[in-house]
């Protein structure tokens, strides 16, 4: 029943948009050789109540993955923007 | 035929010019348009109209709305058959089936109604605490029989024919309930400026109000607000439409039934997803019955419907009637009863009478009985008698009906779904919704506002408040005054009276006060436990009824007030759904997309069997290499490796990979090098999950210094891009790569075989396609007939072979064309039967071994990684348990036995073994290998058990076949690769 305001293409309904997970937690660098920091990026969780940042991807719009604040109780966005900041 | 003889001559909400005809359980009967099955059959004197569920007691119609715990019915035959419907919710029309339920032989004559005279042994956990636990063997075999002994009715086996429609809807105040009260509010909310959705389940819109006189002022306020609502062009009408929950975001999933008789070209149910940026409930409430011995008899009705069959229908329900209530509105039904020439007396569980309506009852010779209620009903298929209890003494009286009101309980199932959970109220000794997040409101009688005068200007306000909550404040007119002098509220709590046998709470699930009594003594005193342990509310009214009753039962038992009880949850659905209705078109062909290759209508025109490969239809085998598949996949082997065979692959995952980064990026990606990949080359590249787990594998190719054509698997395709974007975007926005999908662009086939480089010269008699311009590995980039065409030499079967990307349009020319020029080389296609078999022989690992949760050195690819780190998944594939000495590693398995075969999915366990459980590991993939004669394999074993040489048992369970296999390398054939090069 979620919509999500898509910043490149409006108000779309959730079947266009693949979920991907908390954004909050930093993915290590690439070459970063520690098991540790891997681990709890790959399942360090914290599956709070209330506000959440996380990724979806606008699959079947602009394919951009997106930011999307979202309160896990009663699924109200509080904000959308694109996960890219700056483009290369 | 007809008869009709209960219904009147004159009034009601019925077109006595239009006759309708309709069968029940093979009886053909006559009703009126404006009717439901209910009414008509009431109209026809027919009160026995189903059987109950455990007990198969006779049960008549007990209400007038989708509250009705007893008149459901099996509607429809063939595919359009659906059962356990409300009659009372049946719009009736011409034709319309009906069949009772849970009736055999017959609903006069039911010979399971013995289950009743076992009754003791089938209370609450009855089932449970006799067939399960210790003696849990006892239950698979009496299932089938208890099964059948209770229940419902049954779903009809053939298709559907009818269409079903799911849509989507929007308005500004979506107002669920067309009474008074919703009326008001939509009139209010329109006038203020909001686009509404007005929501009726019923086929009028009216509520309460068609319960009233249909020629008195109620009915005239109800046409004028039909009218001034019908000129308002901001107010959308939808009746016929169930509101079964409310989610998120406000929105309303809504049902409108145009079945029975579906109205041609006419979906014959829509769902609705109605998104509202407000929501108004006006839900009403529902009267409760009450509890009496033999309360369920045929002829026992709420005292509201009694009223709305007789004002709305034109029936007389009975002619000797006994009203037992505990509050002033049954009064009204009494005198509407009375007025119309049947014998009424009243049983009022009060002592203190209301003086104006007790004066009005006797003038109309409506005998009264205060501090009286009913104690027993005599009578078996139709009640005959109630006998009293109370300050008077014991009596008996004869009476053909019997009208219960126990109170009203508030609608606030909607209102719950969301969390909201109902808060009790003295003043009524009821429910109410609890405080409503904002965006919501609600009016009438479901916020307890029970008078019409009250619920018309709790709408009218409703709808303003609304209205301003989307920023949105014309002036709203007041409304017309409707007053017809109900009492607010009433607090009398019914007062149960058992003597003898039973005294029904719930009446669909069959449960009563000796159940509650006994679940209460078994300590499932919570009311979620009572719910569970009793089935109690479990029916499809879901309790509409039996709630308060029940939990006033349980409060009694624990010495506590209701409040402290609690009540259960309300969970969607409302009402039962068909799940046609939520599927909508996405039936069969249209369950999912179908992808078809290019080159699909040649496969169908040339004899292909056709395979779903998930959304993708591949070709299976090709019916003139063989009559069924086993036969033909042997031979497409053997045309292939003796001497060429071209293949659809069209269905691969194709990626542009682009930009100055590209070579870094795919060195990060996957876990192989890319960066030192030439110009002109391909590379086999296995990408893994950051939990170092193996993702997918496929060739990358390099175009250009800056340019890259990557390949997956067909299954991963969508996930490999979405990943590939999602690190670009979020995790390396500095690398200056952009990948985008270029799988429908390139129609793709592979020619393999000893002979494929003959058919290649042979195709493109311009091109050089010599082992030195184009080796194994290789890429050239050509045109044909003004396409751009891509050959790169790659191998998936362990033959040297050719994969050839052409535009899609032009993907069955190209095929047309290496099949007409190769037929002179033995060039046929194969199907996916075959490739698969061709690449187990070759040892290659796909998707059976690619499960999601093998590694590269499981796959035995870890060389492939050996030296490098930085790429995804590297850190966590190096985890300690992921080298555990027993962790299951491919190797090859060979038939030991003659004439035995080995099977995908079968269990390894090595000889010693206890043939249980998991074992060692288990048999991937499997193939008869012509080159070699016999069956051979591809498995996960465990390394510390996988020596070549050594054997093991593979044990097949399901078909209870053992065979012992021999380990082997997985690479069958060919192990130097020799056919590949040169």
């Amino acid at each position: 029943m979620l919509r999500i305001e898509c910043p490149c293409c409006g108000l779309r309904d959730h079947d266009e948009f693949r979920y991907g997970g908390d954004a909050s937690i930093t993915r290590p660098g690439h070459d970063d050789p520690d098991p540790e920091a891997w681990y709890r990026y790959v399942y360090v969780r914290k599956n709070p109540p209330g506000p959440h940042r996380e990724f979806w991807q606008h699959v079947t719009g602009c394919r951009q993955w997106l930011v999307v604040e979202r309160d896990t109780r009663d699924h109200a966005i509080a904000s959308v923007g694109f996960a890219r900041k700056t483009r290369a | 035929m007809n008869s009709n003889d209960r219904r009147l001559p004159a009034g009601g909400r019925i077109d006595r010019m239009r006759p309708i005809g309709f069968s029940f359980d093979g009886r053909t009967l006559n009703g009126y348009q404006g009717d439901t099955l209910a009414s008509a059959l009431l109209a026809n004197g027919i009160t026995l109209t189903g059987r109950s569920f455990k007990y198969h007691r006779p049960r008549g119609t007990f209400s007038a709305g989708p509250e009705e715990p007893n008149a459901l019915v099996t509607l429809g035959t063939g595919g359009r058959r659906e059962p356990n419907l409300p009659a009372t919710a049946l719009e009736l029309a011409q034709g319309m089936i009906a069949e009772s339920q849970n009736r055999w032989p017959s609903l006069g004559f039911d010979l399971q109604s013995v289950n009743g005279l076992f009754a003791p042994f089938l209370s609450a956990g009855f089932y449970y605490k006799t067939f399960m636990g210790p003696t849990r063997r006892a239950w698979m075999f009496y299932e089938h029989f208890i099964r059948r002994a209770a229940g419902l009715g049954r779903a009809g086996t053939e298709r559907d024919p009818d269409r079903y429609e799911v849509r989507h809807a929007f308005a500004d105040v979506a107002i669920v309930g067309g009474g008074p009260a919703g009326l008001s509010a939509a009139r209010a909310a329109a006038y203020a400026g909001s686009d509404v959705a007005l929501i009726e389940q019923d086929f009028l819109l009216g509520g309460q109000l068609l319960s009233e006189r249909s020629d008195g002022e109620a009915a005239a306020w109800l046409k004028a607000i039909e009218t001034e609502l019908a000129g308002l062009p901001n107010v959308t009408v939808r009746r016929r439409t169930m509101a079964f929950g409310i989610y998120d975001g406000n929105t309303l999933a809504l049902i409108e039934r145009n079945d029975d008789p579906v109205v041609q070209g006419a979906a014959r149910q829509v769902f609705i997803m109605l998104r509202a940026r407000a929501v108004i409930f006006a839900a009403g409430a529902i009267e409760r019955p009450l509890v009496f011995s033999n309360n369920d008899r045929p002829g026992v009705m709420l005292t509201s419907a009694a009223r709305t069959y007789f004002n709305r229908f034109a029936v007389l329900p009975g002619e000797n009637i006994l009203v037992a209530t505990t509050n002033d509105g049954a009064y009204r039904a009494a005198i509407d009863l009375a007025a119309a020439g049947a014998r009424v007396t009243i049983a009022d569980q009060r002592s203190i009478l209301p003086a104006g309506l007790a004066e009005e009852a006797r003038r109309l010779n409506i005998a009264i009985r205060s501090g009286t209620q009913i104690a027993d009903l005599r009578g078996g298929h139709a009640v005959k008698a109630a006998k009293f209890a109370g300050p008077g003494g014991n009596s008996e009286i004869a009476c053909d009906l019997v009208c219960v009101s126990g109170g009203w309980s508030p609608t606030v199932h909607l209102t719950s779904h969301l969390g909201v959970r109902p808060v009790y109220r003295d003043d009524m000794d009821g429910f109410v919704p609890g405080g409503l997040p904002a965006g919501h409101f609600g009016a009438g009688s479901m916020m307890g506002r029970f008078s019409t005068a009250d619920a018309i200007d709790s709408g009218h306000r409703a709808g303003i408040e609304a209205t301003a909550f989307c920023g949105k404040s014309a002036a709203a007119p007041a409304p017309a005054r409707l007053d017809l002098g109900e009492a607010a509220t009433d607090a009398f709590r019914a007062i149960p009276s058992i003597v003898r046998g039973k005294a029904f709470v719930d009446f669909q699930m069959d449960v009563t006060t000796k159940d509650i009594e006994l679940a209460h003594r078994e300590g499932y005193e919570s009311v979620e436990h009572l719910k569970r342990y009793t089935t109690l509310g479990m029916g499809t009214e879901q309790g509409k009824t039996s709630n308060f009753a029940a939990l006033s039962a349980m409060a009694a038992l624990r010495q506590e007030t209701i409040p402290q009880t609690g009540t259960t949850t309300f969970r969607p659905p409302y009402a039962p759904v068909a799940i046609g209705a939520l599927a909508g078109r996405s039936v069969g062909r249209h369950f999912k997309p179908i992808r078809r290759t290019p080159m699909h209508d040649w496969h169908v025109a040339n004899g292909a069997d056709m395979l779903e490969v998930g959304l993708w239809m591949r070709p299976y085998f090709y019916r003139v290499a063989g009559r069924d598949v086993n036969e033909a996949y042997v031979a497409e082997m053997r045309m292939v490796r003796g001497a060429a065979g071209l293949m659809d692959i069209s269905t691969l995952g194709k990626i542009d990979v682009q930009g100055p980064d590209a070579a870094i990026f795919l060195d990060r990606v996957y876990a192989n090098g890319f960066a030192k990949l030439p110009v002109g080359r391909a590379r086999y590249g296995v990408m893994l999950r950051d939990d170092g787990i193996v993702f997918d594998d496929g060739t990358t190719t390099r175009l250009s210094e800056n340019r890259f054509f990557m390949t997956t698997s067909t299954a991963k395709a969508a996930d490999v891009l979405s990943r590939l974007e999602f690190l670009l975007d979020t995790a390396w926005p500095e690398l200056r790569v952009a990948v985008t999908s270029v799988s429908d662009e390139w129609a793709t086939m592979s020619v393999a075989g000893p002979k494929s480089r003959d058919v290649l010269a042979a195709a493109f008699p311009g091109l050089d396609v010599s082992n030195e311009a184009l080796p194994h590995m290789g890429f050239i980039e050509t045109e044909f007939a003004g396409r751009a065409l891509r050959i790169i030499r790659l191998s998936y079967s362990g033959e040297r072979a050719y994969e050839i990307y052409v535009g899609a349009t032009a993907g069955e020319k190209v095929w047309r064309h290496l099949l007409e020029v190769g037929a002179a080389f033995g060039l046929r296609p194969y199907g996916v039967e075959a490739l698969g078999a061709l690449r187990v022989e070759k040892g290659h690992v796909a998707g059976p071994e690619i499960d999601g949760r093998t590694t590269l050195d499981d796959l035995g690819l870890g060389r492939m990684a050996a030296k490098r780190t930085g790429f995804v998944g590297d850190v966590l594939r190096r985890r300690p348990a992921f080298q555990a000495p027993n962790r299951q590693r491919l190797v090859g398995l060979e038939c030991a036995e003659e004439g035995k075969r080995l099977r995908g999915g079968a269990i390894l366990f090595i000889p010693g073994d206890t043939v249980a459980g998991h074992g060692r590991g288990r048999i991937t993939s499997v193939t008869f290998s012509p080159e070699l004669g016999r069956y051979v394999g591809l498995a996960l074993l465990a390394a510390d058990v996988a020596a070549e040489g050594s054997e093991v048992f593979a044990t097949y369970p399901m078909k209870a076949e053992t065979v012992r296999a021999r380990i082997v390398s997985p690479v069958f054939l060919d192990p130097k690769g020799e056919r590949l090069h040169g």
